[in-house]
């Protein structure tokens, strides 16, 4: 089905328990190299996906102002599946510098390290500093708190958080809320936040209005996307509860390096691609290792994540685009 | 031992040893026995394998990671606990007393092993 201007609109169907019909949802996702917009039109999600030229279009629109989400740069990773994650992390901050409305900072969603070296983080904060944002909000992934159980993580990018690392912020009347899921996961077991993190978030955002737009952002994936291959967090539920009241949440995450979502009533979740390798779709392979495509293919399917917020609607616009 | 038969292992032993070497099937090494006391599991594709390895008390278990991502080796009970290990990095345990090991890697939970050793 295509408009006038060859733009691509979709509903999709009754929403269930699931929220979003898997099949056709995974449809959608196979459009690598596409931009997705979703915005809430009467409460129903509805997606327009745009081809690469339009980007910039889509992205200008009368937002209030915007951020970009990147996730999973993997410093430091050199296997096959990428040869190279400073050229693709160079092309994503590029992307960044190209967008016709500038994001007023940046969202970093973990991994922002491969094996949590000193050199690795310097080399993200370096290329970052190209960016035209220079504000940049990090939670860290699995991979930034190896070794040491997050200490270095902490020193570098904590100076304003509690405990392992969670904080919250307020941006032109968003409240932003990072989470830390990565630490002290059991045996078996998901993502995890923690009695502690969970009480006091709960206090975060009690005197909060319930109009309040809301976004949590966190490395592992809030709800269970597949949880054979740890895509979840076990108590992300209670999490979700205190945010009950708002009429707008927004939960942006990383980890699947694909671009997942799923609409649960007021709740947007979405996560990104990785800026380093894409990993398989669930259960399309062995493991959720990196996955090797052809070297003309790799920039479809990395991708940053452009974020519209437009007062008086309550939705956020997500427009995720690929870096080739 | 007896001091009035003492020198019989003088004489006995270098004669038990030159048979031994004879047959060249083994190595005169204080650690070996008649078993080998090393074994080894293989990390890959997020697996440990074989997930369940089991082993004589004293068997030195060495763990090598042949996966694309780094991988950890750790003790659900705190018994042993690896570095991260990226792709070809080994970590090895010795383990010294009977029991059921269980272990997974703290980078990506799902993945879970057991040592059984006898």
């Amino acid at each position: 089905m295509k408009d006038k201007q060859g733009l691509v609109e979709h509903r999709l169907p009754d929403l269930n328990n699931d929220g979003v019909d898997r099949r056709g949802f995974l449809k959608c996702m196979a459009w690598a190299g596409a931009g997705l917009v979703w915005t809430m039109s009467g409460g129903i999600p509805v997606s327009r996906a745009f081809a690469k030229g339009m980007g910039k279009e889509a992205s200008r629109g009368g937002g209030e102002f915007s951020f970009v989400q990147i996730s999973d740069s993997h410093m430091g990773f050199n296997k096959p599946a990428n040869s190279d994650v400073v050229a693709t992390l160079r092309t994503a901050v590029d992307k960044i510098n190209g967008l016709a409305t500038p994001p007023e900072f940046l969202l970093h969603t973990g991994d922002i390290s491969h094996l949590s070296r000193t050199e690795q983080f310097d080399t993200v904060d370096q290329i970052l500093k190209s960016a035209s944002a220079k504000d940049v909000f990090f939670v860290p992934g699995e991979h930034d708190v190896l070794d040491d159980n997050g200490k270095s993580y902490l020193e570098r990018y904590g100076k304003n958080a509690q405990g392992s690392g969670w904080y919250s912020f307020d941006h032109k009347g968003v409240h932003f809320i990072g989470l830390v899921n990565v630490l002290n996961l059991k045996s078996g077991g998901l993502g995890s936040l923690g009695a502690e993190q969970l009480e006091w978030m709960e206090k975060d955002v009690k005197h909060l209005k319930h109009s309040t737009p809301v976004v949590v952002f966190a490395h592992i994936p809030l709800w269970s996307v597949y949880p054979e291959w740890g895509w979840g967090t076990e108590d992300s539920g209670q999490a979700l509860a205190h945010l009950k009241k708002f009429g707008s949440v927004t939960v942006l995450n990383g980890h699947i390096h694909q671009i997942m979502q799923k609409v649960e009533g007021k709740v947007t979740f979405h996560t990104a691609m990785s800026t380093a390798f894409p990993q398989p779709q669930p259960g399309k392979a062995e493991s959720p290792g990196p996955m090797k495509v052809p070297a003309e293919q790799l920039r479809t399917l990395l991708g940053i994540t452009d974020v519209n917020f437009v007062r008086g609607q309550h939705a956020l616009a997500v427009v995720d685009s690929s870096l080739g | 031992m007896n001091k009035r038969y003492g020198w019989v292992a003088g004489v006995v032993t270098p004669v038990v040893v030159a048979v031994l070497l004879l047959a060249g099937s083994v190595s005169v090494k204080a650690s070996d026995q008649t078993s080998s006391t090393t074994a080894a599991v293989t990390i890959d594709n997020f697996s440990f394998g074989p997930q369940t390895l089991t082993v004589a008390a004293g068997t030195t278990v060495t763990w090598t990671n042949r996966d694309d991502i780094p991988h950890t080796v750790v003790s659900t009970d705190g018994v042993f606990k690896s570095q991260v290990r990226d792709t070809d990095e080994k970590f090895s345990y010795t383990f010294a007393k009977a029991g059921t090991y269980s272990y997974y890697c703290s980078v990506h939970p799902k993945m879970t092993g057991k040592v059984v050793v006898q």
